[in-house]
């Protein structure tokens, strides 16, 4: 069973997914045997009454119906789903039901990235860092259009809406780092709404919380501003090769340092920093021309250090590009 | 009387007017099915080129934007323009008044007036393609649908009036079958394919109305700012989701119900035997359209609805497990000491019990709640409506097709390569979307353009039956319509299947303009194969 679980599911992390899973077999093996009975007995009829070649067409059988057989169709698939009814029902309350000793963490969806505030402050972005053997509560909500947040290896998912909080929990009982999905469709940037759950050891995540806000101090600025390229899931609509996604690529902006960009108003400026530092807090008000303004504003998720981090960034492509 | 019977309602009356403003039941069922063929196609051409994109991580083939239209305008012009009107529209409209005996249906201007609101709805369909396409998914979801900037609005309206087309059909079809019926053909003795159409309008007058309206609201939410689905403006986006699924639900067996019918028909017909169970099928066609109804949460299970709600929509989702089941039980016994022929339908609707029980056992997953989360919006479930709605309703229809086929057009096409294509649909169907339960159970979602490579060995291998699928398909319509070349007329008198329903037995193929010479004269039940030997006949 374990090497056909590992090849069916992704790893078993949350304390329900084992359950989960258990259920998923109880319904695969009743299907199978339904499946089977359904199968072979059409094979066996229909090659066991087929009509050869040279046979006579005759009066067939009146037999339609038989009181033993038609109660068995409805009584053995009245007891599986009857099981199957209540096992749902009994695996869904232990993932709806949140431990009291949970840590609560925010998560916000917006078009296409996700952030996590952290209950002592501070917050990423498409990175959840959670520690292991701890009850996590997830309270949901989004700023723009429905997301839902789906961490495969937890077995747990939830709708983001715009308009109230949804909650999840977990609890991570093997440390690692793992997939986070968007599973509602919300547009353009939909299929690279991914981000990663990381769990640590529980002083691990100590350690890295009491960090949280105040590293990054004493890197030089084209380092962060590369790391936080994907942190803050800049990747996310701009790639560093060259090639349009949602929005321009980082690159083809950087080959044009100094030069004229052109707007879909018309109006035209020269790239330069003040025009990077005003496109990621104000994106609303200049959208390149053939792209969509779909952006939104960073204002409040990035500072100042962090903004000449990414300009800083941008510009060093263009060298990169050249060697 | 023998230039009498030289007459058919394909060659009389002629010219082009006739078939415009014809309120000939068979030639408006002829007009959907050549509407529903086109839209098959195309939906078809967009699901290949889903899958090319598919078949490699990245954005290989599409951008983003693109993969969104395409699969958006694949599921709207699959369920609205093909799958929702075609079996219905199509074999319904051409097959339900010969099978009561009847000249036409209740109402024949309402039934034209029926098809041209289809094409009026296919127009604003073929209008949002060229002038730019949608991106919403088929369902429309608030607040995307309100805020895109894509044709929203001339898509919904496409749907909107589809939707009265269906209303209308349904409509017609219940009074034809009340009140059109020849005498002594009760209830009890109707073909199981004129009860299913029967379930299905019920379904359609009732549940309809709810997505015109819902329709209706979100084009002026987004046209006048009204606020009931888009919490920028006060409105609730979970509300939105209770609409569209109380109809899209029901729905789904709007697009099933009809298929069961069409298997009712082929597998005593072929198996030369009497149906196990009459009423057991008819009344579950009933209780089924009637449990539909009470059903639309379990596709909003993570949405954040009631703990109340999760646990009595699971519960009552179960219940539409039991009557199919029963169904298809029924089905397999009926060939229990008949005379089974593997003719092109037999073998239609021998893939339909395999594929559509995988369909409705696979559901029962998605009904466990707690089992749901983990597959909600997943591939699983992607993979589970294809095997309902492909491997269900589009298999019994190409069954249905193949077998009325003879009827219909007065010709035979060649049964050696129907045969061997419903093979290559069926190895090609399971090709393409087995793999996608797998790529759900491991957490793939739906609608991505692009996804992790720890899915592209699946991905790819869905693609590439998805090419043989597509490419069976195509060859079987062809063909359907190779046989329609000069000179391949069957005798008039022809019936292939020793079938002994009053379109087989009472008129002539394909069938006089006003179906019967005179009222026929109902001599035995639908599927009396142990009092009666109707001989096969097939003759040039």
């Amino acid at each position: 069973m374990d090497r056909l679980t590992e090849y069916l599911f992704p790893k078993q992390v949350s304390t329900f997914a084992a359950d989960i899973d258990n259920l998923f077999y109880f319904i695969f093996y009743s299907s199978i045997a339904l499946f089977a009975i359904v199968v072979f007995g059409m094979a066996y009829l229909a090659i066991k009454y087929r009509f050869k070649k040279g046979d006579e067409i005759r009066l067939t059988s009146s037999k339609d119906h038989s009181n033993i057989l038609e109660s068995l169709f409805f009584i053995v698939p009245l007891i599986l789903v009857s099981i199957t009814f209540v096992w749902g029902i009994r695996s869904y309350l232990k993932m709806i039901i949140v431990p009291d000793d949970a840590i609560e963490i925010k998560v916000t969806g917006q078009s296409w990235f996700w952030t996590f505030d952290y209950p002592d402050g501070g917050t990423t972005l498409n990175e959840l860092v959670v520690p292991s053997n701890q009850p996590i509560k997830i309270v949901l909500s989004s700023k723009d259009v429905l997301h839902s947040f789906f961490i495969p290896v937890m077995r747990t998912k939830m709708d983001c809406l715009p308009n109230r909080y949804n909650v999840m929990w977990f609890d991570a009982q093997q440390e690692g780092v793992y997939d986070i999905f968007c599973t509602e469709y919300c547009g353009t940037g939909h299929s690279q709404m991914g981000a990663k759950v990381i769990v640590m050891k529980p002083a691990q995540y100590e350690a890295w919380v009491a960090e949280l806000g105040s590293d990054d101090e004493d890197i030089p600025l084209d380092e962060l501003g590369a790391k936080l390229y994907t942190k803050k899931a800049c990747n996310t609509c701009h790639t560093l090769d060259g090639s349009a996604l949602v929005g321009p690529s980082y690159l083809q902006t950087s080959q044009m340092w100094g030069e004229e960009r052109v707007f879909d108003d018309g109006t035209s400026t020269i790239i330069d920093d003040n025009y990077i530092r005003s496109s990621i807090l104000e994106p609303q008000t200049k959208i390149v021309a053939g792209y969509q303004g779909v952006m939104p504003t960073y204002q409040g998720l990035l500072n100042d250090r962090e903004l000449d981090a990414l300009i800083a960034f941008l510009k060093s492509l263009k060298e990169d590009s050249q060697i | 009387m023998a230039e009498n019977q030289k007459q058919n309602y394909l060659t009389h009356p002629k010219g082009i007017m006739s078939w415009v403003l014809t309120l000939d039941h068979k030639r408006i069922g002829l007009m959907y099915l050549f509407g529903g063929i086109i839209f098959f196609f195309l939906g078809g051409l967009l699901a290949l080129g889903m899958r090319l994109e598919l078949a490699a991580p990245g954005n290989d083939f599409m951008s983003n934007d693109t993969y969104n239209n395409v699969y958006t305008l694949h599921g709207a012009i699959m369920i609205f323009l093909f799958i929702i009107p075609a079996i219905p529209g199509a074999l319904g409209n051409i097959l339900l008044p010969l099978m009561l005996g009847a000249k036409d249906v209740a109402f024949p201007r309402l039934n034209l007036a029926s098809f041209y609101l289809y094409t009026l709805g296919a127009l604003f369909t073929l209008y949002t393609i060229v002038s730019g396409g949608v991106d919403t998914g088929w369902t429309f979801y608030t607040p995307y649908s309100t805020t895109s900037t894509s044709n929203v609005i001339p898509m919904t309206m496409g749907i909107f009036i589809i939707g009265f087309s269906s209303i209308l059909t349904g409509l017609n079809f219940i009074a034809t079958i009340h009140k059109m019926r020849i005498p002594g053909l009760t209830w009890y003795k109707l073909p199981l394919f004129v009860w299913a159409l029967y379930g299905t309008s019920l379904v359609q007058i009732t549940a309809t109305p709810v997505i015109a309206i819902t329709m209706v609201l979100l084009i002026l939410e987004r046209l006048l700012g009204i606020g009931i689905f888009d919490p920028a403006l006060g409105g609730d986006p979970v509300l939105y989701q209770h609409f569209f699924w109380f109809y899209s639900h029901p729905a789904v067996y709007i697009m099933i119900l009809p298929a069961f019918g069409i298997i009712s028909e082929i597998i005593p017909v072929h198996s030369r035997k009497k149906i196990w169970g009459y009423k057991f099928i008819a009344f579950s066609t009933l209780s089924i359209a009637f449990i539909g109804f009470l059903v639309w949460g379990h596709h909003m299970f993570t949405s954040g609805q009631s703990v109340f709600s999760q646990i009595v929509f699971s519960f009552i989702t179960y219940f539409v497990g039991i009557p199919t089941g029963v169904k298809i039980f029924s089905w397999i016994l009926t060939m229990y000491r008949g005379q089974v022929s593997f003719t092109p339908p037999m073998l239609y609707a021998l893939s339909f019990l395999f594929l559509f029980t995988i369909g409705g056992l696979t559901g029962i997953f998605l009904g466990a709640v707690a089992l749901d989360i983990h597959l909600h919006d997943t591939y699983f479930v992607v993979a589970h409506f294809h095997y309902v709605m492909q491997g269900g309703t589009i298999i019994a229809f190409l069954g249905g097709l193949h077998h009325w086929w003879p009827k219909s057009m007065g010709t035979m096409y060649n049964q050696t390569v129907a045969n061997i294509c419903c093979l290559g649909v069926f190895l090609g169907f399971n090709g393409t979307f087995f793999p996608q339960f797998l790529l759900g159970l491991r957490g793939m979602p739906r609608r991505y353009a692009t996804y992790d490579p720890q899915y592209a060995d699946l991905h790819n291998y869905s693609s590439f039956w998805s090419a043989i699928l597509g490419l069976s398909i195509f060859i079987a319509i062809m063909n359907l319509l190779w046989s329609l070349r000069k000179n391949n007329k069957l005798d008039p008198g022809t019936n292939p299947w020793g079938a002994m329903t009053l379109e087989w037995t009472h008129t002539t193929s394909p069938p006089h303009p006003h179906n019967f010479e005179e009222e026929p004269v109902l001599e035995h039940g639908p599927y009396d194969y142990d009092k009666v030997i109707v001989e096969p006949t097939f003759k040039k």
